[in-house]
Order: C-alpha cells, then sequence, then structure tokens
C-alpha cells in the first residue's frame, strides 16, 4: 500500500448528495478536505428520479440552505419545473418540489465542489478503513493508495456490496453502469458493525420521441417558479411540463404474468424494500381492486429525449417491461432506453450512532445517507451536511451540533434513526415531526440561519439580510399591534361585507388579522403600508397570528420536553449500576446507548418509570463520583 | 420530565385508613386551596397551620366531605414547592372526589413517583433517601403493570383500543392526504374521518358518564348472596350488616322475597342481595321468590356462591353452580365453626374462596377483602356498560373528549388538516396513558396497508 504524502482532515467517501455536502461542509468550515468517489463523473448523479423535494424533503432541502448547505442552490440553478404541493392546505405543509436537469445538476455541482478552496477530488474505491489499532487513521483504496485522515465520513449509497436485478438474472454493481463497493462493508462487519441489506428499485427510462404526448394530461409547473434557496432571486432555466399517464387492466395482466420470474417474489431478493416507493409489482399484487395505477413522465433534462416514468419501478425481466410499459395509453410505441431494476445493498443499522453521526464503535467515523438506512437525495443530503460539519468541528476539537425534534426535519430524521434504527428504507414525512407546525419550509432560515453563520457556512452577506428580514418581521409585528382601525365608511362596508359587523373602532389591525375571514392581503383596505411589505415578511407575520394558538401549544409542548432532551447520558454509563431499572429495560438501554434522556424515552419500551429512575442516577451528585463521571 | 406546573395525588393507599390524603404540590397550590377548601371562619390559610373546614367540589361548590387542611409553603415543605394537604374522610370514593375537585380547581394528576422527583431535583432529599423511594416508585409501577396487564384483558382496555382504532385510521387518513398530495388518493373522505370521530366520541361519552353517574357511585356494584336453603346467606347478610333484618330460622325456604342492603367495604358502596333459596317448591310465595331471585341473578355484579362446609356437596349445590355459571365468583364455604365435611376439590377452580362462619363473624374481614379487591383491581363493571372507577381514567377520557370536541369544531369549519391532526394526536396521547402510545409509525403503517402509494 503506497502512503499517500497528504494527510487530510476530513475524508469523506462517496460523492453523492450525502458525500457532496459532507465535503463542502467541511472545507466550508477550513478543514483540507478530501473526497473519493468511484466514478468522477457521476458526482451528485440522480440515479433515481429526476426531482428534488416533496412533502417534508422540500422541508429538508430549505434546512440545508438555511445551515449553508449546497442542494438548493444546485436545483434552483438547474431546475426545469418548479411547484410548491399543499397551496390549499397551511403553510406548514406546504412544500416545493422541483424537476431537475438531470445532467446540468450534476455538473454544476461537480464544478461547485471543484471551485472549492480545501477541497480535492480523487478518483478511487475504497476498500477499507486503515486502522491503527482501534484508532482510525486513514482508508485504504482499491488501486494500492493509502490516503490518511484525521476523520472519515462513509457515504456509500447504494454501492457496497451493489447487486442488480433484472427478473431472474443479476449482476454487481453499485448503480446501472457503476462498480460495486467491494470489501468495505465485509470489514465494518468484522469492527463489530451490525450489517444488513436494504433494496430499492428505478423505473425504466424511455424514449420521449416514442410517445404520443398529446394523449397525456400536462402539468405545468408553478409560474413564476419559486426557487428553493433563500438566497436565489429567481429561476433562470427554461421550464418544461410533465405528463401523466395511467395503467390499465391489461398492463396488470402482464405484470401479472411475469411474476413467476420475478426476483422479488421468487426469493432471490433477501433486501427489504420501501412501502412508500413499491415496485409496480408490488403494487398490482397489494392492491388488485385499484383499476390503475397513476404515472408522472418526468423530463429527464432539456436537451436530452429520455423520461422518467415515476412509480413504475420494475425488477421483472425486459420481456415484461417492454408490453408492460406499451401497454400504457400514449406510450404504445414506446422505447426502452435503460432498463427498469431493483439493486440491493449493505446499510449499518444506525442505532449505532451517536446524534453527531459519529459511530458509537470508532471514534472519527461518521456515517450519512444510505448507509444509515434512509432513501432519498434529501434526505442525503441533509445527513451529509450534519456529518461533515461534525467532522470538521471534531477536527477543531468543539463539541457537536445536534439539531433538536423541535428545530428541524434533520433533526428528527437524526433521532429517529439513531434512537429506533430502520428496518427499511427511511424516508421523511411530516407526520414523524410531532412539532410540524414550527418546522416549515418559510422559516427554515428563521430557525437555522443563526447556527449556520455560526459555523461559518453563511457567509455575512447572506446573514446581514437574513438579520435585516427579521427587524423587518419584528418591526411589521409591532406596526399593526399597535394601528387602531378608524372606522371610515369604507372600512365599515368592508366589514359589514364580511360578516364582522361586531369589530369596535379601536381595534388593532393584528386583533382583526386574528379573525379567520381575513387575510393579510385584506389590511389594505385599513392601511396604505401594509401595502408595501415584503412578501416573505408578510408571511412570517401572518403565519404567527393565524397559528398563533397552535404555535403556543406547540412550544409548551417544547418547554415541558426540554429537560429530558438536555440531559445528557455520559458515553460510558453503567445501567447495570443504576438500582430499581428492569432488566428488560437496563438491557435495552446498554444496547441503544443513547445520548439524551429524551432519546431514551423514545426507544421502544422505555417506560416513564425507567426513565424517573436514571433520571435521578443521572441528578446525583454521589452517584456520580461514585462512578468517576466528572461533574 | 420536570415541569413546574402543579400536581395532585392520593397520598394514602386506596381504601385503607380512616382518613384519605390528598396532597397538591406546585405554584398553584395556594390557588386549589381557595377553590377546595372552605375554612371555618374568618381569613386565608396560614402556612403550616392546621385548619378545619370543608372540601367542596369547585364549579358548583358541593360539599364533598369535612376535613382539615394544611398549606405548606415553599421552601418548607416535602417538594420544596408550595404544598396543599387535604385530609378528608378515608375510602375509596371519597377520596377519589376530593382529588378531582383539585384536578378541575387546575392540578395535573401526578405520575407515579412525581413528588419524590420534584422533592430530589429541589435538593430537598439526598441519594440515600432517593434511592429507597426509588424501590417504592417500582413497586408501585409493578403494581400498575399488574393492574395495566389485568385491565388489559379487561373489557375497558377493549373498549379503549376500539377507540383508538378508530381515531388511528382517522389520523391515517388525515395524514396520508397532507404527505402524499401527489398520489392518486380515493377522494378525500371526510365524511368516513367524521363518522370514525363521531363514533369514537360516542363511546368515549358513555366512558365518562359511566363515572359521573355510573351505577357504581349510585348504587354500588350488585353482590347477589346465592346458595341452597339454609345454607346461612340470611345471616350472612346479618353479620356484614349487623342488624336483624331477615328472618332468620332454620325451616328451609323461609326467606322469600329478596333482601338488598348496602354495606360499606373500606368506602366502596357494595348492595348484597339476599335471595330466596334457589330450589324447587310448591309453594306458590316461594315460586315468586325464586323468579325474582334468578332476576336478580342477571342483574348481579357478582355472585356469593354459598356452600355449607359441614355437609358435603350435593346435587342442589352442583345444579346452582350451573345456574351462575359465566358470572363472577367469589366462593363462601358457611359454618366453618363445624368440622368440615366437603369436599374442596368439588369446588369451583379458578375462583376465590373464603371460609367464614356467620355465627361466630370469623373470616368475615378476609370476605370483605376479597369483594373489595375484586372492585378495586379486576375492575368489575357492571352488566351493560363498561364503567370508569377511577379518576385517573375519568381524567383521561375527559381530555380525550376534549380533543375530539375541539377537532369536531376546527373540522366544521373547515381547518387545514396539519391542525385537525394536532387534536387527533392529543386525543390518541391521553387514550395511550392507558392503552399504550400511538407511534408515528404505527400511522404510517396503516397509510401504507390502506392506500396504494408510490412514486
Amino acid at each position: 500500500m503506497h502512503s499517500y504524502e497528504t494527510a487530510y482532515d476530513v475524508i469523506v467517501v462517496g460523492a453523492g448528495h450525502a458525500g457532496c455536502e459532507a465535503a463542502l461542509a467541511a472545507a466550508r468550515m477550513g478543514c483540507s478536505t478530501l473526497m473519493l468517489t468511484i466514478n468522477l463523473d457521476a458526482i451528485a448523479l440522480m440515479s433515481c428520479n429526476p426531482a428534488i423535494g416533496g412533502l417534508a424533503k422540500g422541508h429538508l432541502v430549505k434546512e440545508i440552505d438555511a445551515l449553508g448547505g449546497e442542494m438548493a442552490k444546485n436545483i434552483d440553478a438547474t431546475g426545469i419545473q418548479f411547484r410548491v404541493l399543499n397551496t390549499r392546505k397551511g403553510p406548514a405543509v406546504r412544500a416545493s418540489r422541483a424537476q431537475a436537469d438531470k445532467q446540468l445538476y450534476r455538473l454544476r455541482m461537480k464544478s461547485v465542489l471543484e471551485q472549492q478552496d480545501n477541497l480535492f477530488l480523487k478518483q478511487g474505491e475504497v476498500t477499507g478503513l486503515y486502522l491503527e489499532g482501534n484508532e482510525l487513521k486513514g482508508v485504504d483504496t482499491r488501486s494500492g493508495i493509502r490516503f490518511k485522515g484525521r476523520t472519515v465520513v462513509l457515504t456509500t449509497g447504494t454501492f457496497m456490496r451493489g447487486l442488480i436485478h433484472i427478473g431472474l438474472t443479476n449482476y454487481p454493481g453499485g448503480r446501472a453502469g457503476d462498480l460495486p463497493s467491494v470489501g468495505l462493508s465485509d470489514q465494518l462487519r468484522t469492527l463489530g458493525f451490525e450489517v444488513g441489506r436494504l433494496k430499492t428499485g428505478t423505473p425504466a427510462r424511455l424514449d420521449g420521441r416514442t410517445i404520443d404526448f398529446t394523449r397525456l394530461e400536462v402539468q405545468h409547473g408553478d409560474s413564476p417558479p419559486a426557487p428553493f434557496s433563500f438566497s436565489t432571486d429567481r429561476i433562470t432555466l427554461r421550464q418544461v411540463p410533465c405528463h401523466i399517464a395511467y395503467t390499465n387492466h391489461r398492463s396488470h395482466e402482464i405484470i401479472r404474468s411475469g411474476l413467476d420470474r420475478s426476483p422479488l417474489y421468487s426469493g432471490i431478493i433477501e433486501g427489504v424494500g420501501p412501502r412508500y416507493c413499491p415496485s409496480i409489482e408490488d403494487k398490482v399484487v397489494r392492491f388488485p381492486d385499484k383499476e390503475r395505477h397513476q404515472t408522472f413522465i418526468e423530463p429527464e433534462g432539456l436537451e436530452t429525449v429520455e423520461v422518467y416514468p415515476s412509480g413504475l419501478s420494475t425488477s421483472l425481466p425486459i420481456d415484461i417491461q417492454i408490453p408492460f410499459y406499451r401497454s400504457i395509453e400514449g406510450l404504445e410505441r414506446v422505447e426502452i432506453m435503460r432498463p427498469a431494476y431493483a439493486i440491493e445493498y449493505d446499510y449499518v443499522d444506525p442505532i449505532q450512532l451517536h446524534s453527531s453521526l459519529e459511530t458509537k464503535l470508532i471514534r472519527n467515523l461518521y456515517h450519512a445517507g444510505q448507509i444509515n438506512g434512509t432513501s432519498g437525495y434529501e434526505e442525503a443530503a441533509g445527513q451529509g451536511l450534519m456529518a461533515g460539519i461534525n467532522a470538521a468541528l471534531r477536527v477543531r476539537g468543539k463539541e457537536p451540533l445536534v439539531l433538536g425534534r423541535s428545530e428541524a426535519y434533520i433533526g428528527v430524521m437524526i433521532d429517529d434513526l439513531v434512537t429506533l434504527g430502520t428496518k427499511e428504507p427511511y424516508r421523511m414525512f411530516t407526520s414523524r415531526a410531532e412539532y410540524r407546525l414550527l418546522l416549515r419550509e418559510d422559516n427554515a432560515d428563521l430557525r437555522l440561519r443563526e447556527k449556520g453563520h455560526a459555523l461559518g457556512l453563511v457567509c455575512e452577506e447572506l446573514y446581514r439580510g437574513f438579520q435585516f428580514k427579521q427587524e423587518m418581521i419584528l418591526s411589521e409585528q409591532k406596526r399593526i399591534a399597535t394601528t387602531r382601525l378608524s372606522m371610515s365608511d369604507q372600512e365599515v362596508a368592508f366589514l359589514e361585507g364580511h360578516q364582522l359587523s361586531d369589530i369596535q373602532k379601536g381595534t388593532s389591525l393584528e386583533q382583526l388579522l386574528r379573525r379567520p375571514e381575513i387575510t393579510y392581503a385584506d389590511l389594505a383596505i385599513f392601511d396604505d403600508v401594509s401595502r408595501e411589505t415584503r412578501p416573505d415578511v408578510l408571511e412570517q407575520v401572518e403565519i404567527q397570528i393565524k397559528y398563533q394558538g397552535y404555535i403556543e401549544r406547540q412550544l409548551e409542548q417544547i418547554y415541558r420536553a426540554r429537560n429530558l432532551e438536555d440531559a445528557r447520558l455520559p458515553e460510558d454509563l453503567d445501567y447495570s449500576c443504576i438500582t430499581g431499572l428492569t432488566s428488560e429495560v437496563r438491557e435495552k438501554l446498554t444496547k441503544f446507548r443513547p445520548d439524551t434522556l429524551g432519546q431514551a424515552s423514545r426507544i421502544p419500551g422505555i417506560t416513564p418509570a425507567a426513565i424517573s429512575v436514571v433520571s435521578i442516577a443521572l441528578r446525583s451528585t454521589a452517584w456520580k463520583t461514585k462512578n468517576g463521571i466528572e461533574q | 420530565m420536570y415541569v413546574d406546573d402543579t400536581i395532585a395525588a392520593i397520598a394514602t393507599p386506596v381504601g385503607c385508613g380512616g382518613i384519605g390524603i390528598i396532597r397538591v404540590s406546585g405554584s398553584d397550590a395556594s390557588k386549589i386551596a381557595e377553590r377546595v377548601f372552605i375554612k371555618k371562619g374568618n381569613g386565608g390559610l396560614e402556612s403550616h397551620r392546621f385548619y378545619y373546614g370543608h372540601i367542596v367540589e369547585p364549579v358548583a361548590g358541593l360539599l364533598i366531605d369535612e376535613g382539615m387542611a394544611v398549606l405548606m409553603l415553599a421552601p418548607r415543605s416535602y417538594t420544596r414547592e408550595d404544598v396543599l394537604e387535604l385530609h378528608c374522610h378515608g375510602g375509596f370514593l371519597l377520596v377519589q372526589q376530593v382529588l378531582d375537585a383539585c384536578l378541575r380547581a387546575g392540578a395535573r394528576l401526578s405520575e407515579p413517583g412525581e413528588f419524590t422527583r420534584r422533592a430530589f431535583l429541589n435538593g430537598r432529599i439526598d441519594l440515600c433517601q432517593a434511592e429507597s423511594i426509588i424501590d417504592l416508585i417500582n413497586s408501585r409501577t409493578e403494581m400498575s403493570l399488574s393492574f395495566a396487564q389485568s385491565q388489559r384483558e379487561g373489557a375497558l382496555s377493549a373498549r379503549l383500543g376500539f377507540i383508538t382504532a378508530s381515531l388511528r385510521n382517522a389520523l391515517a387518513l388525515i395524514e396520508a392526504f397532507i404527505d402524499f398530495p401527489e398520489e392518486d388518493l380515493d377522494s378525500a373522505s371526510l365524511g368516513r374521518i367524521d363518522f370514525l370521530v363521531a363514533q369514537s366520541r360516542e363511546a368515549l361519552t358513555v366512558l365518562r358518564n359511566s363515572f359521573d353517574h355510573g351505577k357504581v357511585i349510585r348504587e354500588g356494584i350488585s353482590v347477589l348472596m346465592a346458595g341452597k336453603p339454609n345454607v346461612g346467606k340470611s345471616s350472612l347478610l346479618n353479620a356484614l350488616t349487623l342488624e336483624q333484618r331477615a328472618i332468620v330460622s332454620h325451616i328451609p325456604g323461609t326467606t322469600r322475597d329478596v333482601i338488598e342492603e348496602i354495606i360499606n367495604i373500606d368506602g366502596l358502596p357494595v348492595r348484597i342481595i339476599d335471595s330466596a333459596g334457589i330450589r324447587h317448591s310448591q309453594d306458590e310465595i316461594e315460586q315468586e321468590g325464586i323468579r325474582r331471585a334468578l332476576e336478580q341473578l342477571v342483574l348481579a355484579d357478582l355472585v356469593l356462591f354459598m356452600v355449607d362446609g359441614s355437609r358435603p356437596i350435593d346435587s342442589q349445590d352442583c345444579s346452582l353452580l350451573t345456574a351462575i355459571s359465566g358470572k363472577r365468583i367469589i366462593t363462601v364455604v358457611n359454618k366453618c365453626d363445624l368440622p368440615l365435611l366437603l369436599d374442596e376439590k368439588e369446588l369451583p377452580d379458578g375462583v376465590p374462596t373464603v371460609h367464614i362462619s356467620s355465627k361466630n363473624g370469623s373470616g368475615l374481614s378476609q370476605l370483605r377483602s376479597a369483594i373489595f379487591k375484586i372492585f378495586v383491581n379486576e375492575q368489575v363493571t357492571s352488566q351493560d356498560h363498561i364503567a370508569i372507577t377511577t379518576v385517573r381514567h375519568k381524567d383521561i377520557v375527559v381530555r380525550a373528549i376534549e380533543c375530539l370536541d375541539r377537532f369536531s369544531g376546527q373540522m366544521g369549519v373547515g381547518v387545514s388538516g396539519e391542525l385537525l391532526a394536532i387534536d387527533l394526536r392529543e386525543c390518541l396521547a391521553a387514550i395511550g396513558e392507558i392503552t399504550g402510545e400511538t407511534t408515528p409509525d404505527a400511522i404510517l403503517d396503516i397509510i401504507f396497508s390502506s392506500f396504494c402509494i408510490g412514486k
């Protein structure tokens, strides 16, 4: 093994959506950073659908942006259709989604990485960690080069022992067209990690020239398109539509006729697949009464004819795939450019991680993305960002950054992963967040900008803009609380028209806005100044008032939970020394080793009484001294 | 875990002792004292002084009991917070009513061991003390655990489980439309959500009313004494009530009417019913008595199956046992002052057995406690509905109903799903304190099994 001359602060293994954020964060925080990837032409490649965002995922992207990550900016620069979902529901569950030009997306990200100071990109397959004793010193590569590093972030995606399935045919691969990563997961297993197997799939890519789009429903994006990033002014790329098509009875018959050669149903695939992203054969088998299944035909880019039929992933043999796709109305002549396939890969059970994403077994080793059992670009990017940040903080000798469940979806996700583990690919849903009303896309900057700035990931100019916005929100809140109705004839007429005759003279604009019948836009009748308010400022003012009762209830819950969340459990805490725990609880706590009492309380089977016992033991100075734990 | 709100709990063991103490701790303790305690004479409560007065229900001001109150202002108290103690007469129901009054006045029902936790966290007690109290918390928890297990199999839990399932389905519908707006889901079934919630609310209301107006409180639970003639039913009733009411004779078939007596077992009102000895008779009056006895049997919450210990089991005992099968039973072997000639192997299995002598009074206290235990630990419920018997459960059901009322009000004015979900989640969390938590994954499971989701 040839030892490379340079020693790095942070080595990031993998250049997918997790790896890119990890490497950029570490380098931007001043660490000399090496990014290693099997294929330098596949940086930030969208291996599955050419889209970013969606419910809860859009939330993640905005949080990544607020903290100073790259994903939002990258999709803004390369997006070809933008839509806000759930516009008829409340602001907490509105979410952004965009189609990307897949090639532009990866090229722009590669260029950002290449221009980043302190960051070096190299091609190479990592075959193992380089350890001296139990101490992590770097990584070894297939080509015989050893890279030394103080910290390592593993973002292996679907590459570790990746196995591609098309019908009963299968072959090793990290993704169609790429080699798998072999050796690394075996080493992790030898080191004591619990390694499991997951499965995911992707539909065929179709030739758009062979689709009759005139027979499909058109779906346009929003006009004007709203960007993801708080710092993007506007979207510049040409915008294109998606199309909606449906399967039918005949499609389902074809699927059924191929089930005997399905690797899923014949037991060849052992990995667990995601229930929220089932293959078409899975849908047909599990919901036999459903007459048709919807698919969005998504463009893969502006300069390509390739399209992506969402929801139609399959691992059936190619001779089933062809007639299946052709059974869909409008796709009768369709040509497959790349076949659909399923892929199995190794992941490492995330309960073996601290909330910082550092592994409990090996210090200075961080895991992010699909290696932790998640799925989705946004989930990966969120973890990558946190892993990169925490690796850099470690290099600087600082405490890790852990986002709370009440602060960010990123916090909810990581907490779920490290306390509950996962047995199927984990995807973010808004229903996972108990403080959903507080974790909105629109206030991601208010929640996280400060932290991003403190880390050095948000530049001064952006930060000043953010502070200005905060001030404007405060002053507008103050203004409408103190501006009162004069009850001109015009105002009286308006109020009567809205069944608000009970409103008295002297009522403040704020009190008026509290009424469900009134929106901020209506204030223009009473008030000239409100017409000038910046949209992102009035949005915050309005949401604060409209959601106030609910927000207060959620804040109250956070307040109640805070003592548990703040109570840290020492890493070497010996649960067998705590009298009064049942053996089941003791076993679980010893296995999961939660970082805080809050986490402990979320582990299934840990009772409130057990939490009381631990908390009493923890608060006792005498107990601490006995166990040699510092104050 | 530690919150600075005000908590309340019964400090004395349930159903034991002549007095019951309800303890309140937290910043609102004085305010609660003003609402539930009317001191005799002028002026307010001074700290660390014991006062006589009336304990009242805070909303209507109805008298619950006369009693004593002491207010101990922080930091000179067990928890180092403001503490109020109310001393009332002992007994199961009365003490619960006083606790209920404190909750209505603004306290929250404490978690097991919460007073001790506060005492510890506020530095009032040291580790040694805390550790000994941890054992106490644990033993208490274990008790409530076995209690919970016996309940889990019970009717209350089954009913709540049904309600939980309905509400989870309603929540899953709401969540599916929030998280999967792009899916081709079947049209929004607002009507279905409405139905599920209305159904749950109805079931919860029945439960709540079972506490407020339930048979248990109004009439006590009914205990029927059943046995062939002359096993000593009437003399047992007399012994239990200590007054001569039924005609006692040694001629079989003396008791021709149904006689009821309400007795107090540790504060629990129990209606003991003595019936005509069930046997075949030509006597018309006695036949009427037997008819009534069978009617009582149907309505009874508990049957005391009485046999004469001085004789072997005979066919009459056996046919009676067949008649009462399916009821909750305590076997009472009377006449233990005489030599035991009965073969105990012939007595019903899995049923508590008590040996008594209504003549010399031996075994009566064991019988009382056996009845009490069945009521308190096994949640004897009256025949046609499931009843709630503890303030904790009522408190939970009331909170759950409040959530559903908010939910329905909001749904009526077209409030968006993510807000509706909050009330449903709170409702499920409340019920979950009895039946177990509803995790986000439980809801996702329902979504994925009932909708075809997937892009």
